[in-house]
């Protein structure tokens, strides 16, 4: 185990960068995940820590050691690949055995620990399986076994579970972060799926175009997220934005669009009429007579939770409510924002306003 | 409409034409498509493969009817040392060509499959040997390997390695080895290019993922490509051992078997005798002599090709 150090790290495809100066710091045993849109520069992050991708400019060590210029295979990691990368002509057990065959690992040994990695991961019956005959959760937990049984440094995921179904994919990702509670194994995570991030991080890095938008555990993302960006891609549904003025008359208060009315806590200083985007998060709706009135769209009960569409100003948000209330479309509500949760980001910048 | 039906329905049961059966039965429908791709195979295939074997047991002569004399003819190749060099050529030409081809072509394929400048070009000139007919590069070598006229031995002379011409082609080691370059030089193409296929099949994250265990560029193509690239080995091997072992436009066009039976192949051999000569049951014979040769290459090939453990089993995607 090892922390790793991504340092002022930067890639180019030719003249196009990439990467801009990306810095991320992973404690020792940090179960880390690093979550962005398609395009983020996510994937090639990781494929440089793991030294498949040569570093255009910055240092990443881990430990103690810069691997710049160390071989992948140096470097002591171990890689889960999107589509697996198992090798098809070998069985699960030959799969799993064959980084310490290529070490020149005694026949004893190389049994020793793929029968123990078979054990933690449920695979023992089928260690004489070949992949085409496993299904996809199987071969999954193969290319987790084939990383366990190394014992690296440094676990690498690259999106692993996106090409599972839905079902599976939550059962995997619960055995992924129990296997990491269990080896506490540091571990960086590529995704795309911010839920992924949100349910197994110990600290995420959203990324937007080649930069580091935040860093943070879950729920400091989810609580107080440093952008407009960030608090967008974080939670589901996602956080409504309404666009409009801060207004400061005695008591603070958000002018929305087409003059609806929305309660802040307090404003920042200096900031009467200022333009600004006005971010509440679905679930931090209620039904309240002092709310701003809006007109029922569409309703989508789910059981545990009701998701609503509503026009509020002329905009459309989405509230979730965990009561059972009984909303018909075309229905007028009064839905009020809780002040201590909303969030305020400026208009120009997107950055977060207040505290 | 079922009162409709059921009278309409009757007569056409009882009538039972052709036509009908045609319409009616997938089967019988299906044994019309087969006709023509059958006939095609018996009229061009079975037959003249029945008629030679047929032949190599009478002493036809060209222009007169033969009569059967069983082994006859066999019996007569089998005290012929010409007949027993040609069989020698044969499998030293087979075995050292394919051989050279799978290596080279292996190597070109690995070459090629590497990105480089110019990929697409340098991949399309492979293919040139394969395009050029094949009496057309033959006798581009015949001139190359020209006893008088050789530009090889125009250059070791100006270079001043040789003070007189090679003798390529009259002498019978030389002419063994040109005609053996000139078949490697035609053939390595084809196994180069439908390696190469079969080496961009392999995913490029296996390579990563043998690279992240620890493999070194040995290793990768030892435990990787290699055992993923068997199953096209074998088919691409036993195309190229058939060709070879029976190549004769190459043979007859550069040495005409000579010098002294030297590079006499059996079908040059048996080509010699048949028509040249008019022996169509002797020539018929030695054909024939092929047959369990090109069975052992393809019942190798055969065992070879059988899906590996890990090509079976349903896929779970």
């Amino acid at each position: 185990m090892s922390s790793v150090q991504i340092r002022d790290v930067r890639k180019s495809f030719g003249n196009f960068e990439v990467l801009h100066g990306v810095t991320i710091p992973i404690e020792d045993g940090q179960f880390v995940v690093l979550v962005g849109p398609s395009g983020c520069g996510k994937s090639t992050l990781l494929r440089m820590l793991a030294g498949l991708e040569n570093i255009t400019s910055g240092t990443i060590s881990i430990g103690d050691r810069v691997v710049n210029n160390v071989q992948p295979k140096e470097r002591d990691i171990a890689m889960v690949f999107q589509n697996y990368a198992l090798y098809p002509h070998m069985t699960v057990a030959d799969n799993m055995g064959f980084s310490l065959k290529l070490r020149n690992a005694s026949a004893d040994e190389i049994n020793k620990r793929v029968k123990r990695a078979a054990e933690i991961l449920a695979l023992s019956p089928l260690l004489d399986r070949y992949p085409r005959q496993l299904s996809g959760g199987q071969r999954q937990r193969v290319a987790m076994g084939r990383a366990i049984v190394r014992d690296p440094q440094v676990f690498l995921f690259d999106e692993p579970l996106s090409n599972l179904d839905a079902k599976l994919r939550v059962a995997m990702r619960t055995e992924i972060k129990e296997l990491h509670q269990r080896l506490k194994t540091t571990t960086v995570y590529v995704t795309h799926d911010q839920i992924e991030a949100m349910t197994m991080a110990d600290k995420i890095v959203v990324m937007h175009d080649g930069i580091v938008e935040q860093m943070g555990t879950p729920l400091e993302l989810y609580d107080k997220p440093d952008n407009q960006f960030v608090a967008g891609f974080i939670g589901s549904p996602a956080m409504n934005f309404l666009k409009g003025h801060v207004r400061v008359n005695g008591v603070a208060a958000f002018e929305g669009p087409n003059g609806v009315k929305l309660p802040l806590k307090t404003a920042p200083t200096a900031s009467d009429g200022r333009p600004a985007v006005y971010g509440v998060r679905p679930e931090h709706f209620t039904i309240a007579d002092d709310g701003a009135e809006a007109e029922i769209i569409v309703v989508e009960p789910t059981g545990s939770e009701t998701q609503v569409f509503a026009k509020l100003g002329g905009e459309q948000v989405v509230a979730v409510f965990r009561e059972r209330h009984q909303f018909n479309p075309g229905d007028k509500v009064r839905l009020k924002p809780d002040p201590s949760l909303v969030h305020l980001f400026d208009d120009a910048t997107g950055k977060r306003m207040n505290a | 409409m079922a009162d409709v039906a059921i009278p309409r329905a009757k007569p056409q049961m009882s009538e039972d034409s052709a036509w009908t059966q045609l319409k009616h039965n997938r089967n019988w429908l299906g044994f019309w498509f087969m006709v023509p791709a059958m006939a095609f195979l018996i009229f061009f295939l079975a037959y003249p493969l029945g008629l030679g074997i047929w032949l190599s047991f009478t002493d036809t002569r060209i222009g007169r009817v033969g009569h059967f004399v069983a082994t006859e003819n066999y019996e007569w190749l089998w005290d012929d040392s010409i007949f027993w060099l040609s069989v020698f050529n044969t499998l030293l030409y087979t075995f050292v060509a394919s051989a050279l081809k799978f290596a080279i072509g292996l190597y070109l394929a690995l070459l090629l499959n590497e990105n480089m400048p110019f990929k697409a070009m340098l991949r399309a000139m492979v293919l040139i040997p394969f395009i050029v007919p094949t009496v057309l590069s033959a006798l581009a070598f015949w001139w190359i390997f020209d006893s008088q006229f050789s530009i090889i031995s125009w250059s070791l002379k100006h270079l001043g390695v040789i003070n007189q011409n090679i003798n390529f082609l009259g002498d019978t080691t030389w002419a063994r080895i040109c005609v053996i370059f000139a078949n490697i030089w035609r053939g390595v193409p084809f196994v180069a290019i439908t390696l190469l296929a079969g080496l961009q099949t392999v995913s490029p994250s296996l390579y990563e993922a043998a690279t992240l265990d620890g493999a070194t560029r040995w290793q990768n193509f030892r435990y990787i490509t290699y055992p993923l690239l068997t199953p096209i080995i074998a088919v691409v091997m036993t195309f190229s051992v058939l060709f070879t072992f029976t190549d004769f436009q190459l043979i007859w066009a550069m040495t005409r078997g000579g010098p002294v039976n030297a590079t006499h192949l059996m079908a040059t051999l048996s080509y010699q005798r048949a028509i040249i000569a008019g022996q169509l049951g002797e020539g018929a014979a030695i054909s024939s002599a092929m047959i369990p040769f090109l069975l052992a290459a393809i019942m190798v090939s055969w065992f070879g090709l059988q899906r590996r453990k890990w090509q079976q089993g349903e896929s779970n995607d």
